[in-house]
């Protein structure tokens, strides 16, 4: 740490170079999870790339039948944004239970998602709707996106641009928060559009991922009683203080059903 | 009252402290710092259980900034950390006492045990040198559960192989034994009272200075008790002069007890700020509180409740096995036995009690007083195990409890304390006005409608506050007085600062102390300043822990007071010509009785420092009185609690909707500050039943529950609004003001209120049995556990 | 690396030559000695360093002081007017008994104040979600909530 540097980049340009020149640099975003595992020593990059000077980040723009958000959005900008409100309030609602309040308004969704949390909120929304990740280089599809525990497709000096979520024709969320940290113990976001059914969950596995038996049943019906029969297995879920896999195995359809219940009000 | 204005006693005054918290002026330890400031950083075990092999300190020596770095070898003339209490087993032998080193010798004995102090020129250099300190462990297996402590074939210390520290016993065993040979039905009950990790939000924090000049040391320190901590640093652990060493604790934000007892970080600071010749100021991050600060609670208990056929108690018999931890901290002896065995009787007039306590050393961090310190242990049992006789005889909680309540006043208890007052009908029927019982029905209906279960549950605790005694106290194993002090000093302008032993952090000792004061002499409030915290300033001090502030403290500034109106009296006597008999001190002057001559307050402050005409011959010049009080008996508050809970079944998540709380605390100073005090206390209550839980690792002894992101502190949205009402209650009969003390009493009654709510939602279910924390996960798994046995 | 950072404190230009690891919260406290920010734990659980960042509420223990540079930064002592009185919200916890040890305090006051700035109607309820991120260990919280709800429509007076 007495030799780590902070750069400010003026473009995403610059920001590539920097971290393309710098292995052990790391881009900085809100900062909201990674200064607290660089206080507790978790983490000792060579240098910070701070993308907090790049206003094209920024910013939630309707484009055809998709919203756009820059990556450099807060969870409070997110939250409070008229266009997603209007378009996908699940996502509103989504980004206003991330946290508390001062994290919400440093937070953003870029830095979220870039680091993956087995708990995060956004990563079940990005798989939910079927969003693309843009980068400075390309687009990659929600499904290629998450690979593990804090891990992802993107490439060390890769920089996450913002994320283009399709307008469903019906969303919601529903978190069940672990107690002390509020982060998801589960979080169960549903889209429905056209015929095409996402569930995907957070919080219960190494990372987001989306669950084929209850999307199948909700295709043939999307309404809460598909599920009822349905039953998830505890094989491979998370498990800690909070919650046993059975748990989580168990909160999976009763979130999705109180999902649908909310998507369909 | 002495003035014609209207008394301030009783007046939900705003508090005179307020002004520099809301402004952020306040001073806690780790905003003072000193010329030629120094940091410290403490290298931790990571293990809970391990010999120390080998110490290489070379490479943290010379880290930059490095300039000192200490190892228990360098603190072998020290003493160990004390204990306070001394209990003694039922077969006559004193508890093992094994020492517990400032910093480790050959041995660690819980995750996060100091083993060396690294002082640098920074508080980021200390912590970086820390890293660099290599330490080679022989790791031995963990003595975790405290329940099968003694089975185990590690031993903690020593001397004390089985891991027993005592086996102690109150009550008549025999008797309580026959007693359940005749009885009609006997309800039996295993529980764990959950182990707590305190968390004031201020992490504790120290600053130690030593002056060659003077020859002296002056220690900043997060203390709820500085004299106390100076006492023992002096006596025990230094052995420095008491009177070369002052001990500020200044704003200190939060203790709940856990800022009561001396800490070998405290030690290790003074005791190096000789050597380093600078100022140490050491300030420890949560995950270090959350290792290192005593916890709370901690008890595996068995109890079972004989009742006769018409659900008269007739006996009690409880067993519990107490974790200490890995040391004996300040005063951890006395929680389990003093405080905990004897508060049984309750509000009830069971005649035969029998309560054994064993106390096991662990691999863990010590165990001592936690807002309510054995009470709430003894009230958790107690009512769960009265409300579940209820539910077995199918007698409504309250009219079981009603049947049995001590109705005559002094009741001598069949554990050793004697009730001087109370009226726990009067709280109960109070109680159940308040809350509505009557709407429950229709409350519970509308949450089957939400597809929520709906409970309701009782709790009526009783506290002994008013800490203590000394000669019981020391009949009783204390190691210390428990009485305090205070003194008025009266200026020549009639402005008065009043000192006294017993620290606020928190509570508004500076406003409710003035009140009692400006009313004593008729004074407006801002003439009388509360002094405390600082050992060079206050005479002396037993500090502020058990509810005693008031009730002793309080009291011992009465006394002061009343020390200072005699004298007035004897100066107007004087002044005006008439005899001592002749005056009175009414309305905030010294009147010749029968008369309109009168001095004022304030003239006979300053005849007192300006003795021209003055009975100089009879009477000392000046108006400054101190006085040392110690209480006849313990203080008794009692109260009825009522929480209605909502359960969703479906994910065994509960919230408390409805908390209703109604306190006899005695008289009351000032309302506003008692349901304050109510309200933090019901807070760390339903904490405690509902979200708080400490938990390690049951082979390893790692503290699982180490942040704040996993140990769950209240916030605001998991509370409800409270309802909280003092009756006017039954006045303490043996101090000045009649006041009982109310720091604890939501902490203690709380508890077994949230979880008989809890089990009357989920009865339906068949689940008899739920433990603290009662977090969504455990309810599920009980729900699940009954539908399994299906 | 030393990194030189231009800021407002309070309405004060400021000039800091610091190394970029330094926290908001240690610049505040050891470098402007603004000691009213606390810092209650490692973890950014507690709040009690909350400060605003352009008029926003932020923890200041999690971010870098080279993330605010140019910014405008408002703490306790920042709110406090000179003249010995208070900011309506500062008044409403003194008179709610919304604070016990204080040590929460500056920090929940000033969560409290972005919390009415910007959700000017808040329900008891939003205000209890609005406060999610500041720990209080002695109140439980019931008067810091009567403490917003009585400062929310003075604060909302003054703005108009």
């Amino acid at each position: 740490m007495p030799n780590l540097s902070y750069h400010r980049p003026s473009s995403i340009a610059e920001a590539a170079r920097l971290a393309r020149d710098d292995p052990d640099a790391k881009l900085l975003a809100g900062g909201q999870s990674i200064i607290p595992s660089l206080k507790l020593g978790l983490l000792a990059p060579s240098a910070f790339i701070d993308l907090g000077g790049l206003p094209e980040l920024r910013g939630v723009r309707l484009e055809g039948r998709s919203l756009r958000i820059g990556a450099m959005t807060s969870h409070a900008e997110v939250a409070n944004s008229p266009e997603v409100r209007k378009h996908v309030p699940a996502l509103a609602h989504l980004a206003a239970g991330i946290g508390d309040r001062q994290v919400r308004n440093r937070g953003t969704i870029g830095g979220s998602l870039a680091n993956s949390d087995p708990a995060a909120d956004y990563p079940a929304a990005v798989l939910g709707l079927g969003a693309e990740v843009r980068t400075d280089r390309r687009a990659i599809p929600a499904d290629s996106f998450f690979k593990g525990l804090f891990e992802t497709d993107l490439g060390r000096d890769e920089i996450l641009t913002a994320v283009e979520f399709p307008l469903p024709e019906r969303a919601a969320y529903v978190k069940f928060p672990q107690p002390a940290s509020r982060f998801a113990l589960v979080g169960v976001f549903v889209s429905l559009t056209g015929k095409s059914v996402r569930v995907a969950v957070t919080g219960a596995g190494p990372c987001a991922f989306r669950v084929a038996a209850l999307e199948q049943a909700l295709a043939k019906r999307f309404a809460p009683e598909s599920l009822n029969d349905i039953t998830m297995p505890a094989d491979a879920l998370n498990a800690d203080l909070h919650g046993s896999a059975e748990y989580r195995a168990h909160l999976i359809p009763v979130l999705t059903r109180r999902a649908v219940t909310q998507a369909l009000a | 009252m002495s003035s014609t204005r209207a008394p301030l006693i009783g007046q939900p005054v705003e508090r005179k402290e307020d002004y520099r918290f809301v402004t952020g002026t306040g001073q806690y330890t780790d905003d003072i710092v000193l010329p030629r400031q120094t940091y410290a950083a403490f290298v931790r075990s990571p293990h809970a259980h391990a010999h120390l092999r080998s110490l290489d300190v070379a490479a943290a020596r010379g880290a930059p900034g490095v300039l000192a770095l200490y190892t228990g070898k360098d603190l072998t003339s020290v003493g160990g950390v004390p204990c306070g209490w001394l209990i003694h087993s039922i077969d006559g032998t004193p508890m093992k006492e094994p020492k517990h080193p400032i910093l480790a010798e050959d041995k660690v004995r819980h995750v996060g045990d100091p083993i060396a102090l690294v002082v640098a020129e920074s508080a980021r250099e200390a912590k970086a040198a820390a890293a660099l300190v290599e330490v080679e462990y022989d790791v031995l297996p963990a003595v975790v559960n405290p329940a099968t402590a003694a089975a185990s074939s590690t031993s903690v210390h020593d001397i004390a192989p089985d891991n027993i520290c005592f086996t102690w016993a109150v009550g008549d065993k025999a008797a309580t034994d026959t007693a359940f040979a005749r009885a009609a039905h006997v309800t039996r009950l295993s529980l764990i009272n959950n182990r707590l990790i305190p968390n004031a939000l201020e992490p504790r924090a120290a600053n130690a200075h030593y002056s060659p000049a003077s020859d002296s040391y002056t220690l900043y320190v997060t203390s709820q008790n500085p004299h106390v901590e100076r006492l023992l640093m002096a006596a025990f652990v230094l052995g420095i002069p008491e009177h070369k060493l002052r001990v500020v604790a200044p704003d200190v934000g939060g203790g709940f007890g856990s800022k009561i007892y001396l800490y070998a970080e405290e030690a290790a600071l003074v005791w190096a700020s000789r050597r380093v010749g600078r100022p140490i100021k050491w300030t420890a991050e949560r995950s270090e509180s959350f290792l290192t600060d005593a916890h709370g609670r901690d008890h595996v208990t068995t109890a079972e409740l004989a009742l006769d056929a018409d659900g008269k108690f007739l006996a009690l018999r409880v067993d519990t096995i107490a974790n200490m931890g890995a040391y004996l901290s300040t005063f951890a002896p006395c929680i389990p036995t003093i405080l905990h065995a004897t508060l049984l009787a309750g509000q009830y007039t069971t005649p035969h009690i029998h309560c054994q306590v064993r106390a096991v050393f662990t691999n863990t961090a010590p165990v001592d007083a936690y807002r309510g310190a054995g009470r709430p242990e003894a009230t958790y049992l107690l009512e769960r195990i009265v409300e579940r006789a209820a539910r077995e005889l199918a007698i409504d909680p309250p009219e079981l409890r009603r049947r049995n309540f001590i109705r005559k006043f002094p009741y001598a208890t069949p554990v050793g304390l004697t009730y001087d007052t109370g009226d726990y009908e009067a709280t109960l029927d109070r109680v159940l006005e308040l809350a509505d019982v009557r709407g429950f029905p229709a409350r519970k209906a509308e949450s089957e409608r939400r597809g929520l279960r709906r409970g309701i549950g009782y709790s009526c605790y009783i506290e002994a506050c008013g800490i203590a005694p000394s000669s019981i106290a020391g009949a009783l194993g204390a190691r210390a007085g428990l009485f305090e002090a205070g003194e008025v000093r009266v200026h020549p302008t009639g402005k008065v600062t009043v000192f006294t032993g017993s620290h606020s952090h928190g509570q508004g000792h500076e406003t409710t102390f003035a009140q009692v004061v400006a009313d004593k002499f008729g004074l407006p409030l801002e003439d009388v300043e509360i002094e405390h915290g600082d050992t060079a300033k206050v005479l002396f001090g037993m500090g502020t822990y058990g509810s005693r502030s008031l009730a002793v403290g309080g009291s011992a500034i009465v006394k002061a007071a009343d020390k200072i109106l005699a004298k007035g009296c004897r100066i107007a006597a004087h002044l005006l010509e008439a005899s001592d008999e002749d005056i009175e001190f009414r309305d905030g002057a010294f009147r010749v009785k029968g008369t309109d001559r009168s001095k004022s307050f304030a003239e006979i402050a300053l005849a007192a420092y300006v003795p021209h005409h003055y009975p100089i011959e009879q009477l000392e010049p000046g108006l400054n009185e101190n006085a040392f009080y110690d209480p006849p008996n313990f203080t008794f508050p009692a109260g009825s609690y009522v929480c209605e809970v909502e359960v969703d079944p479906d994910t065994g998540a509960a919230r408390v909707d409805r908390f209703t709380a109604c306190d006899d605390f005695g008289n009351v100073v000032n309302p506003m500050i008692v349901e304050g005090q109510v309200h933090g206390g019901l807070a760390q209550g339903i904490g405690q039943a509902l979200l708080e839980g400490c938990r390690y690792d049951e082979e390893s002894g790692q503290l699982l529950t180490g942040s704040l992101l996993d140990y769950t502190l209240p916030r605001a949205d998991d509370l409800p609004n409270f309802l909280v009402q003092t009756v006017k209650g039954t006045p303490c009969k043996h101090n000045p003001l009649g006041v009982k003390g109310c720091g604890e009493a939501g902490a203690i009654g709380s508890p077994p209120a949230v979880i008989n709510a809890l089990l009357d939602a989920l009865a339906p279910y068949g689940v008899r049995d739920l433990e603290m924390p009662a977090t969504p996960l455990r309810i599920w798994q009980a729900i699940e556990a009954v539908r399994g046995k299906r | 690396m030393s990194l030189q950072i231009r800021l407002r404190v309070n309405n004060n230009a400021v000039t800091a030559d610091v190394s970029p690891d330094t926290l908001l919260v240690t610049f505040l406290r050891e470098h402007q000695h603004l000691t009213g920010t606390h810092v209650g734990c490692d973890t950014a659980s507690c709040g009690a360093c909350t400060v605003l960042v352009d008029g926003i509420a932020v923890k200041s223990c999690n971010i870098l002081l080279a993330q605010v540079q140019g910014c405008e930064i408002t703490t306790i002592e920042g709110i406090t007017p000179a003249d010995g009185s208070l900011h309506p919200m500062q008044a409403a916890f003194k008179a709610c008994h919304g604070l016990q040890c204080g040590f929460c305090t500056p920090g929940m006051i000033m969560s409290a104040i972005d919390l009415v700035t910007h959700h000017e109607h808040s329900s008891e309820a939003e205000i209890r979600a609005g406060l999610q991120g500041n720990l209080c260990r002695c109140t439980g919280y019931h008067n810091i909530v009567r403490a917003v709800m009585q400062a929310a429509p003075i604060m909302g007076g003054a703005k108009s």
